[in-house]
């Protein structure tokens, strides 16, 4: 296991690397989840006002 | 060709379709993603010269392709936008920008990462890096450009301009191993003779390549539903003001 951590000696590079491929597109993911769930929330709070608006 | 594109113009058709794949794309993505990744970390050989570094290629590799590939998709929606007018094209960009830029950055990031232990240098000015770094600033350049206008389209039209005149730097980072002196290595994979690798590392590279495919294309459908979400919530507001407006200025 330690073996694997290490990768000849490149570890600290390498798991580097991963880290900040997770975080940047982990992080995207999350702002775009984010990002959508509010634009529903804006649709569905202007329909509402518009039928309200109608009636 | 115009019937095709006019059947995708339709934003209702697009929500309704994209909602059936999206998770689909998300679950695959992900699943090759990680089988890619496990694989190259955990079982893909060493490198004979580079040693355990290569495993970095992997996350470099695909992101590259990506940020190359989804800059063709912003270029080919700027011409769509530009010429006929398409609704979701004028949308697209928006969605793809994003999402190239993430790309660019994990593969700027993980080359430099790669670079310090086997160049000695975490950066070089050559060909290849400074045309990567071209790249990053034209998608930083599309999304401050398309953001600068109060009127959106006018913006989507600037920056779809900016976006096809970013087009010719493609080939330079595709051809900048070729042209140029670099430290980079030249292309490995995508030879006009047999790839210039081995089976085993080739076969989890391109299974990492197609996890990324999928979650970027999960990553724009996602970006782009949420487009037409809110140029729908743009056009109600709009509705709202313009009523508000007659019923103020009606004869009492």
């Amino acid at each position: 296991m330690s073996a694997f951590l290490a990768m000849g000696g490149h570890g600290p590079f390498i798991w580097a690397a991963y880290a900040v491929a997770l975080a940047v597109l982990g992080g995207l993911g999350l702002l775009s989840w984010r990002g959508y769930r509010s634009a529903q929330a804006e649709v569905a709070r202007l329909e509402a006002m518009a039928r309200r608006g109608r009636s | 060709m115009a019937d095709l594109l006019n059947r995708y113009a339709n934003p209702g058709r697009f929500m309704r379709a994209s909602a059936r794949v999206l998770p689909w794309v998300l679950v695959c993505g992900l699943g090759l993603t990680l089988a890619g990744l496990g694989w190259g970390l955990g079982f893909a050989p060493r490198d004979w010269q580079q040693g355990d570094t290569v495993r970095i290629m992997y996350l470099h590799v695909p992101a590259a392709w990506m940020a190359m590939g989804l800059y063709l998709g912003l270029g080919i929606s700027a011409v769509l936008a530009l010429v006929w007018k398409h609704p979701l094209a004028e949308l697209a960009g928006g969605a793809i920008a994003p999402v190239g830029a993430a790309f660019t950055v994990v593969c700027l990031a993980t080359g430099s990462l790669w670079g310090r232990p086997m160049w000695g240098a975490w950066w070089v000015w050559d060909a290849r890096l400074t045309s990567v770094l071209v790249l990053l600033f034209l998608y930083v350049g599309y999304i401050a450009l398309s953001g600068a206008f109060d009127d959106a389209r006018r913006g989507t039209r600037a920056a779809s301009i900016l976006a096809l005149v970013g087009l010719v730097n493609l080939p330079i980072i595709k051809f900048s191993v070729d042209w140029w002196n670099t430290l980079h290595q030249p292309a490995s994979v995508t030879r006009l003779a047999a790839p210039g690798i081995h089976v085993d590392i080739l076969v989890p590279l391109l299974v990492s390549a197609a996890g990324f495919l999928l979650l970027a294309t999960a990553l724009v459908l996602l970006r782009l539903r949420t487009e037409v979400l809110l140029a729908r919530a743009r056009a109600l507001q709009e509705a709202r003001v313009a009523r508000a407006a007659s019923v103020e200025g009606a004869p009492a």
